[in-house]
């Protein structure tokens, strides 16, 4: 199985060498791996379809340029159309109505409403300085209620308690009446899960929306969700009147086509993401980044955005000449780079974000963030010649490293070849150039080798 | 209101227990047939021949279901290579082949789990976010009490907020005991419930643990050492490692069983939330590249709505 879009599509190129222009027959078999490459990704099948005829037209014509093959200009094409259909430009929620403005989540279960919930309470409150109430009316799921308001004490949120006895339309008039009462800018109300089929469920939630009139009514999608997405999209869209979507796990591995889908489906857009357990695991929704990973070709731009996030400005120009240098990066710079990296989410989050050319010859390197501590005692156990210059390292000094840190002489072992690893990804980059990487971004695939 | 509860409170005689469940089988995966079943039947009485847009068709309502690139492929392949050898022409016969070939995909992974071997049984609960793991523990008790055994919850989810109280409200609901700490790490409290199990002569354990992406490779990492000590508290524990699998997952479903299967050996898959409408492909998927037990799946809210896997019976509830 080809792992990646970019991958089969090499392969495709080869076929297609050499014509000035993208024509019916030299299109017509990539497009099938564009098919395939969708649809593996969990984009639904019909969406897949109209994706693929709309790409077709646009693609027809186009002249090949420069020094591109006619392979690399279709996902051009087929990159741009994806970041467009996934909403353009990202849009943030719209919270301009006499307060309590309030917001309603609605979804399946174990989406991560009730997280996200939480997610959003601290986002608004960090970010646009509002003091938000939450209110859980999933009297159904045990210790539901219990759940919420166990993160609303830890973010110091307001929350409005209920029992699991109350009818959930109570709650919320109750909680609304208690958000005006105490002048709160924002009143997060979280649902119990419910299946799309679900009639007595979704006419509940239906009640709830018609009764508190919220200004943003939103829809949680696991990112990992599979062809069904277009469907309990399509019933949610039509019960209630959503004004934008949130995407949840998208830390995991999941390719995300459900974005796609409910994107398409419901013609809303896709406001955040979520990404990890902990609070601020809240993102802006950028349609391009999503469109690199449903094609499996990297986040580069997240990844440059986090690292002048959370690298120490000198530090990174520092590296950055080392990148681009391909030699020259010693161990001191490995344990400085493992520990912005640590600071980044560490190096798993960060693989991910790579083009998969370079994250597959990183993989060796992959190491847990707890290593990470381990491998810094390490290198603090060597001479700064040592460090400098691994190759002296020969069995005595392993030796003795590894008695000075408390390992064994074959964990030293494993950092020094993942340091190897590293220096090899770090020759990678700096030949293809950062350059060639963020062109990537806009839809070019480096060249085959 | 309380739709869960409704089906779970009522009480049911054995007999008609056993009767009604293959009838709730086909009602909570009537959606999956309706559309699917549906798809399948329209296609087959608009095409009387087999011909190439047949074939189309079908691998659309395969792809459409979860089934996967791969699977999709390796059934229709399947079926052509049967077409030709028997020489079909009718698209009845077809459909039949399909049901077949599905049936065949799917008939290893039907092994029930036997949890007479072993005293205390441990059972280690392990699962992406939101999969259903802690509801299943839930259902996994009433089942297991259903067949007689005395059942101890371990609440080994220290992390999620109230998935402690979660669980207990699910113990409670079931009338067994749950063991869990004010504080503490995953590890610590199975293994306490190991040793009560023990002193208090359960049968099974059931261990809930943290919802965790395989992404997150040190919770990856902490979920090997919850097993360990599993082995410490009772050698050769635990006797089967459940991956919960949500089933509107979609093809990251194959990631996730590949990753657990990496990190800990996993000897059996819990199928939830099947009643909703796509669903089932998935289990082709997982056949076909790394075939998990399935032990149980789950296809509506009730407490009794998590039964063990049958794959004719699976398949039949698809094609009816």
């Amino acid at each position: 199985m080809f792992d990646n879009l970019t991958q089969r599509l090499s392969q495709v190129v080869k076929t297609l060498r050499g014509e000035a222009r993208l024509t019916e027959s030299n299109v017509q078999e990539a497009l099938r791996e564009v098919r395939m490459a969708l649809l593996e990704a969990d984009v639904a099948l019909p969406v897949v379809k109209d994706f693929i005829t709309h790409v077709r037209e646009k693609a027809l014509g186009q002249e090949v340029m420069g020094s591109l093959t006619p392979g690399q200009a279709l996902v051009g094409v087929v990159h741009r159309e994806l970041a467009a259909l996934m909403g353009g430009a990202n849009s943030t929620l719209d919270l301009a109505t006499q307060p309590p403005a309030i917001i309603l989540m609605a979804g399946l279960q174990g989406a991560g409403k009730t997280t996200t919930c939480a997610k959003l309470a601290k986002w608004l409150n960090e970010q646009q300085k509002k003091k938000v109430l939450l209110v859980s009316c999933d009297v159904y799921r045990p210790a539901a209620i219990h759940q919420l308001e166990t993160l609303a004490r830890h973010l110091g949120a307001g929350f409005f308690p209920a029992g699991e006895g109350q009818r959930p339309l109570d709650i919320a008039a109750a909680a609304l009446d208690h958000a005006r009462r105490g002048y709160f800018d924002v009143l997060i109300v979280d649902t119990a899960g419910r299946l799309h089929v679900d009639e007595a469920m979704m006419q509940e939630i239906r009640e709830l929306e018609n009764t508190l009139n919220p200004v943003e009514t939103l829809f949680i999608v696991d990112a990992m969700q599979g062809q069904d997405a277009v469907n309990t999209a399509k019933a949610f869209a039509d019960a209630l009147p959503l004004t934008g979507v949130i995407l949840t796990k998208l830390d995991g591995d999941a390719r995300g086509g459900a974005a796609l889908s409910v994107r398409q489906v419901t013609g809303r857009p896709i406001k955040f993401a979520g990404v990890g357990e902990k609070m601020n695991g809240l993102e802006a929704f950028h349609p391009e980044r999503m469109a690199s990973r449903i094609l499996g070709m990297g986040d580069v731009l997240t990844l440059v955005e986090e690292v002048q996030r959370s690298v120490d400005r000198n530090e990174a120009e520092k590296l950055a000449k080392k990148f681009k240098a391909g030699k020259g990066f010693d161990l001191e710079d490995f344990k400085a780079q493992m520990q912005q990296m640590r600071k980044m989410g560490g190096l798993a989050s960060m693989m991910d974000k790579l083009p998969a050319q370079v994250s597959q010859a990183a993989q060796g390197a992959q190491v847990g963030d707890k290593q990470v501590a381990r491998i810094e005692g390490i290198i603090n156990s060597m001479t700064p010649k040592e460090r400098r210059n691994p190759d002296i390292i020969k069995a005595s000094r392993k030796r003795r490293i590894a008695a000075g840190a408390g390992v064994t002489v074959q964990e030293v072992n494993r950092l020094l070849n993942q340091f190897e690893q590293t220096q090899k990804v770090m020759k990678l980059v700096s030949k293809g150039g950062m350059a060639k990487m963020m062109r990537n971004l806009k839809g070019v695939l480096p060249g085959p080798r | 209101m309380l739709s869960f509860l409704k089906s779970g409170n009522e009480p049911k005689a054995p007999a008609e227990e056993k009767a009604g469940w293959g009838v709730r089988l086909r009602q909570g995966l009537a959606r999956t047939r309706q559309r699917f079943g549906h798809q399948i039947g329209t296609l087959f009485a608009a095409h009387r021949k087999i011909d190439e847009e047949l074939y189309e068709e079908l691998e659309a309502i395969l792809l459409t279901s979860d089934v996967g690139v791969e699977a999709t492929s390796h059934l229709l392949e399947e079926l052509r290579r049967h077409v030709k050898r028997d020489a079909l022409d009718d698209a009845v016969q077809l459909k039949a082949a399909l049901k077949r070939a599905l049936e065949g995909l799917l008939a290893p992974l039907a092994q029930p789990l036997d949890t007479a071997d072993h005293k205390p049984f441990i059972i280690m609960l392990v699962g992406v976010n939101g999969a259903g793991k802690t509801t299943s523990i839930g259902k996994l008790a009433r089942h297991f009490q259903s067949q007689g055994k005395s059942v101890l919850l371990a609440a080994g989810d220290t992390f999620r907020a109230a998935a402690r109280e979660q669980l207990a409200a699910w113990a409670e609901r079931n009338n067994v005991a749950v063991i869990a700490q004010e504080k503490g790490d995953s590890a610590a409290v199975i293994y306490d419930a190991i040793t009560a199990a023990r002193a208090r002569d359960i049968d099974v354990v059931l261990a809930d643990t943290a919802g965790r992406l395989v992404t997150q490779l040190h919770l990856m990492d902490e979920i090997r050492k919850v097993k360990r000590v599993i082995d410490k508290a009772e050698p050769g524990a635990p006797h089967e490692v459940l991956l919960v699998l949500d089933a509107n997952t979609g093809q990251n479903a194959l990631n996730q069983v590949k990753a657990f299967d990496a990190a800990l050996g996993v000897t059996g898959l819990v199928v939830t939330k099947l009643d909703g409408t796509a669903k089932g492909g998935v289990l082709a998927a997982i056949a076909r590249s790394r075939p998990v037990p399935v032990r149980f799946i789950g296809v509506g809210e009730g407490l009794d709505d998590l039964r063990p896997f049958d794959a004719a019976e699976f398949v039949d509830a698809l094609f009816d």
